[in-house]
């Protein structure tokens, strides 16, 4: 069983949010008014953020940044507290969000403390013209809606590793009899990102690229000190 | 057989505000019930455009509702306190209070579930918690512990009613004939022989244990939702004993209000003599003693391991954006209260309603800081994106709803049942040598056979 993880090397990224835009066009997230975004409502399964420079700190003149998709925890603070199993973590280590169960109780939000989770405060809209080029691809069945899918108003949705790119891949190695090779899935923005900074795979398998790259001295994991055992595993700078 | 009633020197002034029936109240209730409607409405409105009315965003995603959920389920525990756990202990001088304590309990439960659902994103998906229910969620616990402690509160509620529906059936015959045959109904044929006092007796013994363990549940699992995560400000023990005292606090000093509301308005000043407001007093000295305890352990444990995290909602609250919330509540909470306790308020009711009430705004103060401060500074976020958050119209209109709804179920009922407990409050209950029971049989013991 293969067990997903990303590798993202802070030296090799270079800020574009190149990441955050390909999410946003494969995933359909809404787009909000610049009203909604200055309250705090903007949605971006994977967000890049300026790092705030320590005082006194003299590589401070330098811009920092970091960018944050879902870490998809071995332990996760979100799925411990979800009332009704909305949200879940799956046989290849995936933190599922199903949109058709959520209660929109808003208890993995705060739970997570990486804040990885968004609400939809409204339903979603997109501007003129936009909405006729939304991703078709949507994950259903057994009561289950994943991945692209247009999601109501007031549930939670996040980053899932695009999920759909997945089962696509999962079906054509099927169909052909197969299993899936590695680089066969990943999601769109370790296809995009422009730096190449980064890494999708199977950290199962010793020799895939992520397996590699996490034994590097660099590696290091968002709040080690939490405990969630994060499968979204950074390499440092320098 | 005539159904007997134990004599109180008191009923007549008791059941006259039964007697009166609705007459100049029903400004009162016409304006309560505008403003529940009024909220209902925003509420509908709510529900249709998405919880983007509310204040609410990222990273504080629960907001005043939260608040309200967890303040009217403190208020709820000043019923649960004085009628159980003051009966289990043997405190006599709660009896005339039980019954107008008990109602708070039973009309702010239903508007503390209330705000479950209206913090919901999709309270149409609501029964998803039961068919979808995982018990490893602190969530889930609330939904039970609330859910039972609603019901057995109904049912404790309602035995001790029946002796005094039994009396009104009798000695109000006057009243609407609609009036008349809820009393008839609700008496459940009580006709007042020893053996049922006594059975009545024994059945509130034991439910008041059961309920002394469902309130301390209670609210030990409503601070949980918080405590169990790993959120700084959250994550500690002391959360679930804090959130108990607190509700306790919060309840008692309530029900100083409602009795003093009561004893004006109804003319009750010979039911409840103000030694009844001298003995909360004292309850409500220790209260702000231990909340000052509570405090004192919490913030100084945390200054000291003075963890980055943690000090970051640390000077939120201190010193950041909540500080005039922070060292309002602990004023209003505190040191004036402690103040007006211990010099001014020995018999003298104006000053402990005056103290209740400021109180009760604190403790709301108290439940808001607790909440949404740790939300401003999350634990990654707080290098990242740092919160802020501004109630907008939809929620305080909601809120005043909750307040009126629960005040107006409370002017309703006052009007239908005698608020202060009748049977509880006489000298004897004896009217006939206490019958022969047979002796209980031990577990397992068999009876000789001949």
């Amino acid at each position: 069983m293969a067990r997903w993880s990303m590798v993202i090397d802070l030296d090799k990224c270079v800020a574009c949010q190149g990441c955050s835009i390909a999410c946003r066009f494969e995933n359909n997230t809404p787009i909000v008014s610049p009203e909604e975004a200055e309250l705090g409502r903007e949605m971006l399964w994977n967000e890049v953020f300026p790092l705030r420079a320590e005082e006194g700190d003299i590589a401070s003149e330098q811009s920092r940044f970091l960018t944050r998709p879902c870490m998809h925890c071995e332990n996760p603070p979100c799925v411990k507290v979800c009332p009704v199993q909305a949200t879940f973590i799956g046989d290849e280590g995936i933190v599922h969000q199903n949109y058709a169960r959520c209660i929109g109780c808003r208890f993995c939000t705060v739970a997570c403390p990486y804040g990885v989770r968004y609400f939809n405060w409204y339903a979603p809209s997109w501007e003129e013209g936009l909405e006729q080029h939304l991703n078709p691809d949507r994950v259903m069945g057994n009561g289950d809606l994943e991945g692209p899918a247009i999601r109501p108003r007031g549930v939670v949705e996040k980053c899932t590793y695009c999920i759909h790119r997945l089962h696509k891949a999962r079906a054509r190695a099927e169909a052909e009899g197969r299993e899936i090779r590695s680089g066969e899935y990943v999601p769109a923005c370790v296809q995009t990102c422009t730096g190449k900074a980064r890494f999708f795979g199977d950290l199962e398998d010793p020799n895939s690229i992520v397996s590699q790259l996490s034994q590097e001295r660099r590696a290091f994991r968002l709040l080690e000190e939490a405990g969630t055992r994060p499968k979204t595993i950074y390499l440092e700078e320098g | 057989m005539a159904t007997w009633h134990p004599k109180n020197e008191h009923e007549q002034i008791i059941l006259a505000p039964v007697k009166q029936g609705v007459g100049r109240d029903r400004i009162l209730w016409i304006v309560l019930a505008s403003i529940l409607l009024a909220g209902i409405a925003a509420w509908a409105r709510q529900f249709v455009l998405g919880l983007g009315v509310t204040g609410m965003n990222r990273p504080v995603y629960w907001g005043v509702y939260i608040t309200n959920f967890v303040f009217f389920i403190g208020l709820a525990h000043s019923g649960t306190f004085i009628s159980a756990i003051l009966r289990v202990t043997g405190a006599d001088f709660r009896k005339p209070l039980t019954r107008a304590a008990e109602a708070i309990t039973l009309f702010s439960l239903p508007f503390g579930v209330a705000c479950i659902v209206i913090d919901m994103g999709r309270p149409d998906r609501v029964l998803n918690m039961i068919r979808y229910g995982r018990f490893q969620s602190p969530l889930l616990w609330d939904f039970t512990a609330v859910s039972l402690y609603l019901l057995s509160s109904i049912v404790f509620f309602y035995l001790s009613l029946i002796p005094d529906i039994a009396l009104c059936r009798d000695r109000l015959t006057d009243v609407p004939p609609w009036k008349h045959r809820m009393y008839e109904i609700l008496a459940l044929g009580w006709t007042g022989d020893s053996h049922q006092y006594h059975r009545l007796e024994r059945v509130l013994d034991a439910m008041a244990i059961l309920m002394t363990m469902i309130v301390i549940t209670v609210h030990t699992v409503v601070s949980w939702v918080f405590g169990m995560t790993i959120q700084p400000g959250w994550h500690t023990a002391l959360i679930g004993p804090f959130f108990l005292l607190g509700a306790i606090f919060s309840g008692t000093a309530a029900v100083v209000i409602v009795l003093a509301i009561l004893r004006k308005l109804y003319h009750l000043e010979d039911a409840l003599p103000i030694g009844l407001f001298n003995s909360l007093r004292k309850l409500l000295i220790t209260f702000t003693l231990g909340w000052l305890y509570m405090m004192i352990a919490e913030f100084l444990t945390t200054y000291y391991g003075s963890l980055p995290e943690e000090m970051e909602v640390f000077w939120q609250k201190f010193t950041g954006d909540f500080y005039l919330i922070f060292w309002g509540m602990t004023i209003l909470v505190f040191f004036i209260p402690l103040f007006i306790f211990i010099f001014r308020a020995k018999d003298s009711i104006p000053w402990m309603v005056t103290a209740g009430v400021l109180i009760n705004i604190g403790m709301w103060m108290e439940r808001y800081v607790v909440i949404i401060p740790t939300e401003t500074r999350p634990r990654l976020l707080y290098e990242l994106v740092q919160g802020s958050y501004r109630p907008t119209w939809t929620e305080w209109l909601i809120t005043a709803a909750l307040f009126s709804g629960m005040g107006l179920l409370y002017a309703i009922f006052t009007r239908l049942f005698p608020i202060i407990p009748l049977w509880e409050t006489v000298d004897s209950l004896e009217h006939e040598p206490e019958p022969e029971r047979p002796e209980p049989r031990r577990f397992g013991e068999r009876t000789a056979q001949v």
